[in-house]
């Protein structure tokens, strides 16, 4: 491993607004660092290297330890519940995890369908709720399932709400508030304590000045 | 289920071929003499037990066991660790042994694995109980050993995270006043959810100052120097584990292995087993600990024999990892002879041999392709022919 700090990007939604929390917390990402189709990107002047994976797969990068630090969803920690420490709410990328489905759809009466991309939330939920539900596991276009009779509901994140109002979806019941994570290695959480503590304190500089302004 | 492929072994389950099986000897021999040689002795348990006694009161979790039934249909578990067997073993044969009782084992543990099949669910351990002793000296003697076992095997980069379970405990429960409410905070820190831990600690109706001192809890992580922010967070719960761990630091500042050694006070890694002290040992090239430890002062009375009690395990197979395994230094020689010349061959054996080599013996008539077959040899000597010389190539 060399001495430079890895750190495991979400791909997509997260990304831009995190690169922007970093640049806001001093470190030199250059302009083009954005639009690069590498997956490892390495940027000495900040003493880091980022690896872009999908966000689903950040915590299993850094369970492991080829990653040292990571930032991921909420909604994927509680689905992958991997051994990692989750050390800094960056409050960017503001979602829900919500149950939806057609206004008038019946529910099924024995054992509602529910179509997810989180499963493990989803049984968890509906567990907690007492309800008994069958999980399907799909791994997008989660709406489209109550529309073509795949499932009577969906457990999704949500957050501008556009994508289901289009689809003539409704949100039922709300489970959670997501935002994004610091999550780091145990290992490295010690072996790189120095380096990791001053980003987490950086980054959250950023994000409680932010809070004031709200 | 379909059946499984004739070559299939159960998940999580390993074969050691013979390269690593060498590599394995050599670190595990390292490791055992060190570990003689502070006096501790080895002592080897089943690898069945009942559930209801040693799988119950085993720090692992329900289920990660691997449970069976025996004839009678009693519950068995293959065992999960050797620190409960131990306790059984020091409240039962050896209950006359009169306690300090120093104990140290190699052996295989089970554990099996929910997630991601590959992962090992039976793996080598090498450790050590102290048993009888609560004293700092105990506390430091088990780090100082763990660290000196682990730099024996040739192990660069370690760093042993220490922490406290008595300083959470009491500085919780002066805080928040019960020991349900303390416990909820632990379950965040158990679950390395510091982001959990914060939002709660702000919800909870408490001053601020002592909203303050539980958030500042997650930054006492170092050296020495978060002793004093340690006791700046407490009033008097807690005092005494901050004293326990000034004197261990001491201690282990004596045995020389002090810059190893960094202060944790959010390592929480069981959510009742440890008492005491616990411990994580981690290095740059594994993103696991490979090592633990702790004080368990509970576990001896579950068995009927009160005592306190520590103790490490190394994870050999982590370890291995962490060595990036060097191949085996010992060569190999092979004799290949002809009928006629079995008496030389096996004399010419028997005077390697005792000069330490490691040889075989082949009659040549029972290889198929003698070039490929001698190229797995650093030495190869044959010994055909009607001359019956030994001809070294």
């Amino acid at each position: 491993m060399s001495s430079l700090l890895t750190v495991a990007m979400p791909k997509g939604r997260i990304f831009q607004e995190a690169v922007e929390l970093l640049r806001q917390a001093g470190y030199p990402l250059p302009p083009e660092f954005e639009d690069s189709r590498k997956l490892i990107i390495e940027i000495e002047e900040a003493g880091m290297r980022f690896i872009l994976a999908k966000p689903m797969d950040v915590p299993t990068y850094v369970e492991h330890g080829v990653a040292d630090v990571g930032i991921a969803g909420k909604d994927v920690m509680l689905e992958e519940e991997r051994d990692v420490y989750e050390v800094l709410d960056l409050k960017i990328s503001d979602c829900y995890l919500a149950v939806a489905g057609l206004p008038e759809q019946k529910v099924h009466s024995v054992a509602p369908k529910i179509a997810t991309k989180y499963p493990n939330v989803a049984a968890h939920y509906f567990r907690e709720q007492g309800e008994q539900v069958e999980i399907i596991k799909l791994n997008g276009s989660i709406e489209l399932a109550p529309l073509i009779g795949l499932a009577d509901r969906i457990v999704d994140i949500v957050s501008t709400g556009r994508t289901l109002k289009e689809n003539g979806l409704v949100e039922l019941e709300k489970i959670r508030e997501i935002t994004s994570r610091i999550i780091v290695n145990p290992a490295s959480y010690r072996m790189k304590a120095g380096v990791i503590d001053e980003l987490v304190e950086r980054l959250s500089k950023v994000v409680e000045s932010k809070e004031e302004i709200r | 289920m379909s059946k499984p492929f004739v070559f299939e072994k159960p998940m999580g389950m390993r074969d050691t071929l013979p390269v690593l099986y060498q590599v394995k000897q050599q670190v595990r021999t390292v490791m055992e003499q060190e570990i003689r040689e502070w006096g501790y002795q080895f002592i080897q348990t089943p690898t069945l037990e009942y559930y209801d006694t040693v799988g119950e009161a085993s720090a692992i979790l329900d289920q990660q066991l691997f449970k069976l039934l025996d004839s009678e249909g009693k519950t068995l578990v293959l065992r999960p660790d050797m620190t409960a067997p131990i306790a059984r073993v020091v409240s039962s044969s050896m209950k006359d042994v009169s306690y300090p009782i120093r104990l140290a084992y190699d052996s295989a543990v089970f554990r099996s694995q929910q997630r991601e099949g590959g992962r090992p669910a039976e793996f080598e351990q090498v450790g050590v109980e102290l048993i009888g002793d609560g004293t700092s000296s105990a506390d430091a003697e088990v780090i100082a050993l763990m660290v000196s076992t682990l730099s024996k095997t040739g192990l660069q980069e370690f760093k042993v995270a220490v922490g406290h379970i008595g300083f959470l405990n009491e500085l919780f429960v002066e805080v928040l006043g019960n020991e349900d409410r303390a416990e909820e905070l632990l379950r965040f820190l158990y679950e390395k959810n510091y982001v959990g831990y914060a939002s709660h600690v702000k919800s909870l109706p408490l001053s601020s100052i002592d909203k303050k001192r539980l958030l500042d809890l997650l930054h006492l992580r170092g050296g020495e120097e978060v002793l004093k922010s340690a006791e700046d967070l407490t009033a008097v719960g807690g005092r005494k584990a901050i004293s326990d761990l000034r004197e261990l630091l001491n201690i282990l500042a004596l045995y020389g292995v002090q810059d190893k050694v960094v202060l944790d006070f959010t390592l929480f890694s069981h959510m009742s087993y440890y008492t005491g002290i616990v411990f994580e040992g981690y290095t740059n090239e594994l993103g696991f600990p490979l090592c633990s430890g702790g004080r368990y002062d509970q576990l001896l009375g579950e068995f009927g024999r009160s005592a306190q009690a520590i103790g490490f395990g190394i994870r050999l197979d982590y370890l291995l990892e962490a060595l990036s395994a060097k191949e085996p230094s010992a060569p190999r020689s092979c004799i290949i002879f002809s009928a006629e010349n079995r008496k030389e061959a096996i004399a010419k054996s028997r005077e390697l041999r005792e000069q330490g080599r490691s040889v075989v013996v082949q009659d040549i008539s029972g290889v198929g392709n003698v070039d490929e077959y001698s190229g797995r040899f650093q030495e190869v000597i044959y010994v055909i022919g009607k001359s019956g010389k030994g001809e070294a190539r």
